[in-house]
């Protein structure tokens, strides 16, 4: 392992010698191109797109992939950023750690990227952030893990479009302690996300009187399930589920199954059933259980215009399917985080005055200066505040129940329910 | 849960994934035994069966019944097609060489998964079950008027699982009954026993190992029809069952076939109950451990014998 990784570097490091050497030769024929920089200022803004085309997240990626091309079109079609119009290079990084690092290394080396955006996955993120901090590239994640703001990260990577589990789990502990119950057994993904639900959602319902009375954690790669489930106590009022990959729909199925009709309360982040159908069959047991959503995917009663506008650019109809395909379901609880980091990053660019990757500094700045964003076109899922010293937006958080197989939304937090104190402070390290 | 009715749904739910890795197992031990060759992109036709079956039971329409059926008739058929052409076009050229077979086989792995990919796309789809009620299972306890008949929390499964442990263990008599009791088996058994013997004979042993490699994928392609209703198709879910076939055929002794389907309960049984009352993650480790020990120990299989 050691020794592969060590040949790697060096591969790479002697690619990057000869890159310099042709940017050497490039700069030597300075005058003869430079009075064409002016022309080069309506070349395209080009974002690095990483996504999960294929592997476990290829349900995600697909969507984040249409909520990303329809952001762009309709930045472009108001005039770009900066009078310049974006350009999506995308690149599949196939939901692998290693992967996404070489990706984020394309972005900045081959492919002349401004940014890296998009990636969802937290073990890809963890992977791939610390080779965009060595590059200084500013890298805009859509993954909700804690690990921008506990300080893991670095200074170039930033998550303004999507809440971090940590601030949701600690907004939902009170709606589940008062309402529901207050010993909870929680089952959840082996991997740093699913971690970030068990210590943040433990911590939240201690503090709120309540207990967690078991942490049964599965493997992502799982695909059968029911053997896992005794080990939930008989005691338990409320179960509270997590889980993601190809496998999701099995898991619900299966926690239906081995329940029958004496099931406790149940609370679950709907990553549990993200891009599957509520109506799919063996769910009909989860009328009456609840979720937390990022975004209500059915239209409610009181659905905002921006929501709408939003739901029609990318093409979801109002189950939260897609609008030539209604068996397909859309991440919706997650995908509006591609559209508003983009608008982030357009209205951050336009404020910096962005030119060329030698300004991505100042785009970094720029964004840190950010705080109140407004419920907006460019914000349809809710007003949000930027802290610039963790890199992470706050934002409300949404609980629907099921009722005959639709999500309606019961509980809105407010935005203040979703602080905590700052664990680290970006803006003293070196740029 | 207390202990019994747990253990209980422990071994139900470790039958349903021996039931199922017997199937593709004995399709394993089955190629390597008659032809020698180790197959490494047997987990894809596994994979393949439930792509297919998805393909069928959605083109079909009408009630779910109805399209499983047609999935369950025509995906291992087509799978084993599959495989027949790849012993024609491949593996006969190679001339049978136990190494470059393996290559060979490594690259059809890819090239099965990727044109998966590219067709079938990185989206896992279910196949929806033709029956599938709950059954809550009583369990009998000692309470203070004598004994008496309760229905633990949580203890059920559902009939479509039962179905998969019955279905299973038909096909492997079926199996057993071909290659015992019929002239095609003999004539598999004669060629596995000695090939130039079996040719001398006028077998025509090319026809034989292009019937054992569509055989050995159609099994495991029925495995996965079978389990497509309760798991979903993924263009990676061949990885599992590849691994732990070989687990099974290597604790069973490669070309037994009775050493397979014992092994094939053993490691399902006890990777349900490990699971369920320690972790997963040691039920893996230890199934790598017995496979370790096996080779050391006794590395024609526990019911192998020496002679290959």
């Amino acid at each position: 392992m050691t020794e592969n990784s060590s040949t790697r570097t060096t591969t790479s490091r002697r690619g990057a010698i000869r890159t310099l050497a042709g940017a050497a030769a490039g700069a030597a024929t300075m005058p003869l191109w430079a009075r064409y920089t002016h022309a080069q200022s309506a070349e395209p803004i080009r974002i690095g797109f990483q996504v999960h085309r294929t592997g476990i997240g290829a349900a995600y990626g697909r969507w984040y992939d249409r909520t990303t091309q329809a952001a762009v079109k309709l930045i472009n079609e108001g005039g770009g950023i900066n009078g310049r119009p974006v350009e999506i290079v995308a690149e599949d990084d196939g939901t692998d750690p290693k992967r996404g690092a070489e990706v984020v290394e394309k972005f900045a080396n081959q492919h002349g990227c401004d940014i890296g955006f998009g990636t969802l996955f937290s073990h890809v993120v963890i992977g791939s952030a610390p080779r965009a901090g060595e590059l200084k590239l500013p890298y805009f994640v859509v993954s909700e893990g804690h690990h921008v703001a506990s300080g893991m990260l670095n200074r170039y990577t930033l998550q303004p479009g999507i809440t971090d589990v940590k601030s949701q789990v600690q907004a939902m502990a009170p709606y589940v302690t008062q309402n529901l119950g207050k010993k909870v057994t929680m089952v959840f993904p082996d991997f740093a996300f699913g971690h970030d639900h068990r210590d943040f959602f433990t911590e939240a319902v201690k503090r709120e009187g309540g207990e967690v009375l078991a942490h049964i954690a599965i493997p992502p790669a799982e695909t059968s399930f029911t053997k896992y489930f005794p080990k939930i106590p008989r005691e338990t009022e409320v179960l509270y589920h997590v889980m993601v990959g190809p496998a999701v729909l099995t898991f619900v199925k299966e926690l239906g199954e081995f329940f029958g009709p004496q099931r406790p309360e149940m609370f679950g982040f709907i990553d549990s059933l993200e891009a599957v159908a509520m109506d799919s069959p063996g769910l009909e047991y989860l009328d009456g259980t609840y979720f937390w959503e990022g975004m209500p995917r059915h239209v409610q009663a009181d659905q905002s215009d921006h929501d709408k506008f939003y739901r029609d650019a990318v093409g979801v109809d109002d189950r939260g399917a897609s609008v030539s395909d209604p068996t397909d379901i859309s991440t919706y609880a997650h995908m509006f985080g591609c559209w508003e980091t983009l608008h982030v990053v357009k209205e951050a660019m336009e404020t910096a005055g962005y030119a060329g990757p030698g300004d991505r500094a100042a785009l970094v700045e720029a964004v840190e200066a950010m705080t109140d964003m407004p419920h907006s076109r460019a914000h349809p899922q809710g007003a949000k505040v930027f802290n610039g010293k963790t890199h992470q937006v706050f934002g409300h958080q949404y609980i629907s129940r099921v009722e005959d197989g639709r999500l309606v939304k019961v509980h809105t937090t407010s935005i203040e329910d979703t602080y905590y104190p700052d664990e680290v402070d970006y803006t003293t390290r070196a740029l | 849960m207390d202990f019994g009715p747990y253990i209980l749904l422990a071994s139900l739910e470790g039958a349903v994934t021996a039931a199922v890795l017997a199937l593709t197992a004995v399709g394993l031990s089955l190629v390597f035994g008659v032809m020698r060759v180790v197959n490494i992109a047997h987990g894809e036709f596994f994979m393949l069966g439930a792509v297919i079956a998805w393909w069928v039971a959605q083109s079909m329409g009408g009630h779910p019944a109805v399209g499983f059926a047609a999935a369950l008739v025509i995906a291992p058929l087509a799978v084993a097609a599959i495989a027949v052409a790849a012993d024609m076009t491949i593996l006969k050229r190679l001339d049978y060489d136990p190494e470059r077979t393996i290559v060979a086989t490594i690259g059809l792995l890819y090239i099965i998964q990727q044109v998966t990919l590219m067709t079938y796309g990185p989206d896992a789809r279910p196949v929806e079950a033709p029956f599938d009620t709950r059954l809550a299972i009583p369990w009998i306890e000692r309470g203070e008027g004598g004994w008496q008949l309760y229905w633990p929390w949580g203890l059920g499964t559902t009939s479509y699982k039962l179905a998969v442990i019955g279905a299973a263990g038909a096909v492997l008599i079926g199996v057993w009954l071909l290659m015992s009791r019929t002239r095609i088996g003999l004539v598999m058994r004669a060629t596995q026993m000695d090939r130039d013997m079996a040719l001398a004979f006028a077998i025509p042993v090319e026809k034989v190992y292009a019937l054992v490699f569509g055989l050995g994928a159609g099994l495991a392609a029925l495995g996965a029809v079978l389990i497509v209703p309760i798991q979903q198709a993924h263009y990676l879910m061949g990885a599992d069952p590849l691994l732990l076939s070989f687990i099974v055929v290597i604790i069973g002794g490669l070309g037994s076939l009775p050493g397979t389907v014992l092994a094939a309960v053993f490691i399902g049984l006890s990777d349900g109950i490990i699971s369920v009352f320690f972790s997963p993650t040691l039920a893996k480790i230890l199934a790598t451990l017995l496979v370790g020990m096996v080779l050391v120990f006794r590395p024609q299989g526990l019911f192998g014998s020496r002679a290959a």
